[in-house]
């Protein structure tokens, strides 16, 4: 170990004190971690978090001997690496800020920073020296942190919203036998099958025999979204039920028809309101008893 | 004829062919198209920016303002440099499609438009004018 004292300063001591004291570092660090965290653990539980820092103690014990301060990404790192996205993952999913995630690994420094003036207690030099190089390599791991929690962050958010365009199309059960589907915006053709889709499983799954298409929250019906509707109007046909298109305002109608779209073997109807008359007069069922609830629904 | 130009948009993606409807309803709006004529031009445009997507591997749209003795309109220009069409009375022709599509496109286009021009050359690309004036 002596000898370790006359290697020159580009050298660091960092990792063999590191590894021969990652128990007493571990302990320190449980013991602050402890101290400061009453009642800010946040929805991290304590016991959570010793764990935490036991992995990150063990990863870095491990990144230090095998890899360089220098290049925190390399695959020697990968360990580390495992580790810090497992933990961002996981606090980006329980809602945790990243300056929290952040701060919890800076919060190693203060157990790391008094092992180190401990031990160089003699050699201010050399004191100043690993602080600097400690310093880095936990910025650069916290940095890391950030870098991954935003990009789990964003896959959360594309999941959501791809569930939030499932939902915002949802297939309403209006009565026995009837559903409808209230489309709203666009109508691009990644969106649009997936709606019909949702529609061709709700006429099976609900046995329904009318289905209410209403496109009153469509903004433009061209070829492609007309194309849309009628495929769906013949599966839906197929499966025995019969649409509606309600929600055709005059100008869509306008333009539908210089088109040239053929819409004559589809029922159409003005509003979703007038299609569900329709609809139950069709299946027979009661009609609704005052026009005040049928314009509820429109 | 005065024209000015509004602005001018790729088409590259399914998403451009929505910005360029939203773009052109901005226009249509802003000259003082009424909601019927607005909804005609927005269509043509959506089926021309599309045609440029899928037929005409992505090209642009010029948006102008029209002012002829007092009247105001708009012209919009596709155009792409994909493989062209080699036959434009067949491509015009209601319910032909060389795709998967309707075939009502072109012909729609030009019924939703008043006035309605291509171009196009084969190997070199396709350009498709239309003009809406405000009644
Ligand atoms: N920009 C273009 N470049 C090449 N071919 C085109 C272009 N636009 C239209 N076409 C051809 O004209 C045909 C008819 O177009 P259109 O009327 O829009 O119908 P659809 O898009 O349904 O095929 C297309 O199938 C294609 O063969
Ligand atoms: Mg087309």
């Amino acid at each position: 170990m002596k000898q370790e004292n006359f290697t020159p300063s580009s050298r660091s001591r960092l990792p063999e004190i590191l590894i021969r004291e990652q128990s007493s570092l571990l302990a320190d660090w449980i013991e602050s971690l402890s101290a400061s965290a009453g009642g800010r653990t946040g929805s991290r539980s304590r016991q959570q978090l010793h764990e935490d820092a036991r992995t990150f103690v063990t990863a870095l014990a491990r990144g230090v001997q095998d890899g360089s301060l220098q290049d925190l990404k390399s695959s020697e790192w990968s360990r580390m690496h495992e580790f810090l996205t497992e933990l961002s993952r996981s606090r980006a999913e329980e809602g945790t800020s990243p300056t929290e995630t952040a701060t919890f690994l800076f919060s190693f420094k203060r157990p790391l920073f008094g092992l180190l003036k401990k031990e160089l207690a003699g050699e201010p030099e050399a004191l100043a020296e690993e602080l600097w190089h400690a310093t880095a390599l936990i910025d650069g791991l916290g940095l890391q942190t950030t870098e991954i929690f935003q990009r789990s962050r964003e896959e959360i958010i594309r999941r959501q919203q791809q569930e939030l365009m499932d939902l915002s199309t949802p297939v309403v059960k209006l009565w026995k036998d009837i559903l409808a589907l209230p489309l709203i915006g666009t109508l691009d053709s990644s969106r649009t099958q997936v709606v019909m889709q949702n529609l061709l499983e709700a006429i099976v799954a609900h046995s329904a025999t009318i289905a209410i298409i209403d496109i009153t929250g469509v903004p433009t019906v061209d070829t492609l979204v007309a194309q849309h509707l009628l495929k769906t109007v013949a599966a839906a046909r197929l499966m025995g039920a019969d649409c509606i298109i309600s929600g055709i305002r005059p100008q869509i109608a306008q333009t539908i028809i210089h088109l040239g779209v053929d819409l004559a073997d589809v029922t159409t109807k003005a509003t979703l309101a007038d299609a569900f008359q329709l609809a139950l007069r069709r299946t027979g069922g009661p009609l609704p008893a005052s026009t005040a609830s049928s314009k509820q629904l429109a | 004829m005065p024209a000015t130009k509004r602005g001018s948009l790729s088409i590259r993606s399914q998403d451009d062919v929505v910005g360029v409807r939203q773009a052109v309803r901005r226009a249509a709006v802003d000259i003082g198209l009424n909601l019927i004529d607005q909804t005609k031009i927005v269509t043509a445009a959506s089926e021309l920016a599309r045609n440029a997507f899928v037929y005409g591997r992505g090209g642009e749209v010029l948006i102008e303002d029209l002012q002829e003795s007092g009247r105001r309109g708009l012209r919009l220009s596709f155009e792409d440099h994909g493989p062209g069409i080699p036959d434009i009375q067949k491509a015009m022709t209601d319910g032909y499609t060389s795709g998967t599509g309707l075939g009502l496109g072109l012909g729609g286009a030009k019924r939703l438009s008043d006035e309605f021009q291509i171009f196009s050359e084969e190997g070199a690309g396709t350009r498709v004018v239309i003009t809406r004036w405000k009644s």
